[in-house]
């Protein structure tokens, strides 16, 4: 049974002692940035660093030996999760690091002039810069999979620019401004049909929902921990082990070789080793996986279902506010998007700042807020299951009051 | 200006300002102006500065982009009332606006409007906000303009 009042207490942020500096009791909605920790995970980097402190890969000593097979522990767990193969589970430092990896290690090595990436318009900056190096260095071109007015991406609307020069489509599973779920099997099945491979930007989905690699048939997937519960500086690229295989190490160093001489011969080692060069996190390791059971004990399936009422109650409270604007309350996720009618972005925040209420403004991708949203710079709402109606009530009594902004920098 | 001003006249001036900036616009010849782009780095604002400097004098200053109001208004204010002013009076009117966003002793007779920003420290995230247009005004005076 779900219980949020229970699960309210297994994290240290909100604990009821943390305040904004006017003193108001601290209500967080900008889990889309990042995520509260539960003990369990801040006590699983700790064990780390206070009981077993040594490096991985030296298995000369029994400290040692313990941290390689915990690592080895949390990659099966990690891969269960996801209904992956271990080796197919390689440890990053985040998604923006997985997304490069896959563009520099597979993007750059394989893809040359008339080839075509496609992405849309919606997609985060870190499934978009990278991409863009690969396009100025192997000169493939980069075009966007038109969106609907709505701003949702569409099976149709791949299938009217798919042809035999896309090599590489990259999509967010959740889209980061609009909460919009993308049907990432479908989108797989059509991108397989034309040969090329279909790279899924999870980091804002892996924390909401279940997710089955083998189901969605994705060929890479690329997350971060810390939107998930987990630490920061840790992520999961997953990757097909045949792909895997032919991609390049992004980073090379200590750990990911097996031998090298003086004249330039280098033996990888096979994957996922092979990409984990240098010292990993690994008190992030062992709090990812912390994380995970964590998760896993709640389910994710009863995750999203609350995360689906609290965010249907939020639009359907927030829509009686006259002048508050909602760009997507058909959002599939906890992602509400919105402005208050002749506020700017920034000062609605700082103003929600004023009632301890935690938000994002930003202007996010410029190119889709012009076409879509038609505005400069939105509020970024976003929930996750431990945040409750009581805090989305706080929300709207605020938003009420939302035209008089300056209150806050006069009180 | 005098000190005492009301809360509810501060914010009609930072309103005024925002929603109907004086100084808000390109020059239609930028041959004589030296601008600066000031992007702030954790927020969204993001404006240019425009100064026509003659000699000593300031003859014209102007700023476009898309800001918040506290950036907004506190720059068409101050670009207000530099103009017309030396360098050095300029400077000093940054100096007096800065000590007092960052409350430090200032003299609130060169401030005029600018006093409406005395709050600004009580929302530490709104520092940068004010403080975008002037630092951008100084920059271009000490010679650090992109043009």
């Amino acid at each position: 049974m779900f219980d949020v009042t229970k699960i309210r207490n297994d994290f240290p942020m909100l604990d009821g002692t943390k305040k904004s500096s006017n003193n108001k009791p601290l209500i967080y909605l900008d889990n889309a940035a990042t995520t509260f920790k539960p003990y369990s995970v801040i006590e699983a980097c700790d064990e780390y660093y206070k009981n077993e402190s040594v490096n991985a890969h030296r298995g000369d000593y029994d400290v040692a030996y313990k941290v390689d097979s915990k690592i080895d522990e949390i990659r099966e767990k990690v891969a269960k999760f996801f209904n992956a193969k271990k080796i197919e589970i390689v440890f990053t430092s985040g998604c923006s690091m997985s997304m490069n990896l896959v563009a520099f290690g597979y993007g750059f090595k394989y893809l040359k002039e008339g080839d075509e990436i496609l992405l849309t318009e919606a997609e985060h900056a870190s499934n978009v810069l990278p991409w863009f190096k690969v396009s100025e260095l192997t000169g493939a071109k980069i075009r966007y999979i038109p969106l609907t007015k709505e701003g949702r991406l569409t099976a149709e609307n791949l299938k009217k620019v798919m042809n035999e020069h896309v090599k590489v489509v990259s999509v967010a599973q959740v889209t980061n401004v609009l909460g919009f779920k993308n049907d990432i099997k479908e989108l797989s099945k059509i991108a397989h049909e034309y040969g090329a491979i279909l790279v899924c930007d999870a980091a804002q989905s892996a924390p909401h929902m279940k997710i089955d690699v083998k189901d969605l048939d994705c060929d890479f997937m690329c997350l971060s921990g810390h939107k998930m519960c987990g630490p920061t500086g840790i992520g999961v690229l997953y990757g097909k082990y045949e792909l895997l295989k032919i991609t390049d190490p992004f980073m090379t160093g200590g750990g990911d070789n097996a031998r090298f001489d003086m004249c330039g011969n280098v033996a990888y080692l096979e994957p996922p080793a092979k990409f984990e060069a240098g010292t990993m996190n690994i008190a992030g390791i062992y709090g990812l996986g912390a994380a995970i059971d964590y998760l896993s004990a709640i389910g994710m399936d009863e995750i999203e279902k609350y995360e689906g009422e609290l965010h249907d109650y939020a639009i359907s409270k927030l829509k009686t506010i006259k002048d508050l604007i909602i760009y997507n309350e058909t959002a599939d996720s906890g992602i509400i998007t919105l402005n208050y009618k002749g506020v700017f972005a920034q000062d609605e925040a700082s103003y929600l700042n004023s009632h301890g209420i935690c938000v994002r403004s930003g202007e996010h991708c410029a190119k889709l807020l012009k076409d879509i949203l038609k505005v400069p710079a939105t509020v970024r709402v976003s929930l996750y299951f431990y945040n409750t109606k009581e805090e989305i009530d706080a929300l709207y009594e605020a938003l009420k009051n939302g035209g008089n902004f300056l209150d806050a920098y006069f009180n | 200006m005098p000190i005492s001003i009301s809360p509810q006249m501060m914010r009609e001036i930072i309103m005024d300002h925002y929603n109907n900036p004086i100084n808000k616009k390109v020059p239609s010849d930028l041959t004589d102006y030296k601008s600066i782009r000031m992007d702030s780095d954790s927020c969204i604002d993001d404006i240019t500065i425009y100064l026509k400097i003659v000699g000593d004098k300031i003859v014209d200053a102007s700023f476009d982009g898309v800001a918040c109001t506290i950036s907004t208004a506190s720059t068409d204010i101050l670009c207000e009332l530099i103009k017309e002013k030396s360098t050095k009076d300029a400077l000093y009117i940054v100096e007096q606006y800065k000590n007092m966003i960052y409350e430090k002793e200032f003299d609130d007779s060169v401030l005029d409007e600018l006093i409406v920003f005395i709050n600004t420290h009580k929302q530490a995230a709104r520092i940068k906000c004010a403080t975008l247009g002037s630092n951008g005004i100084e920059d271009i005076i000490d010679g650090k303009s992109d043009k």
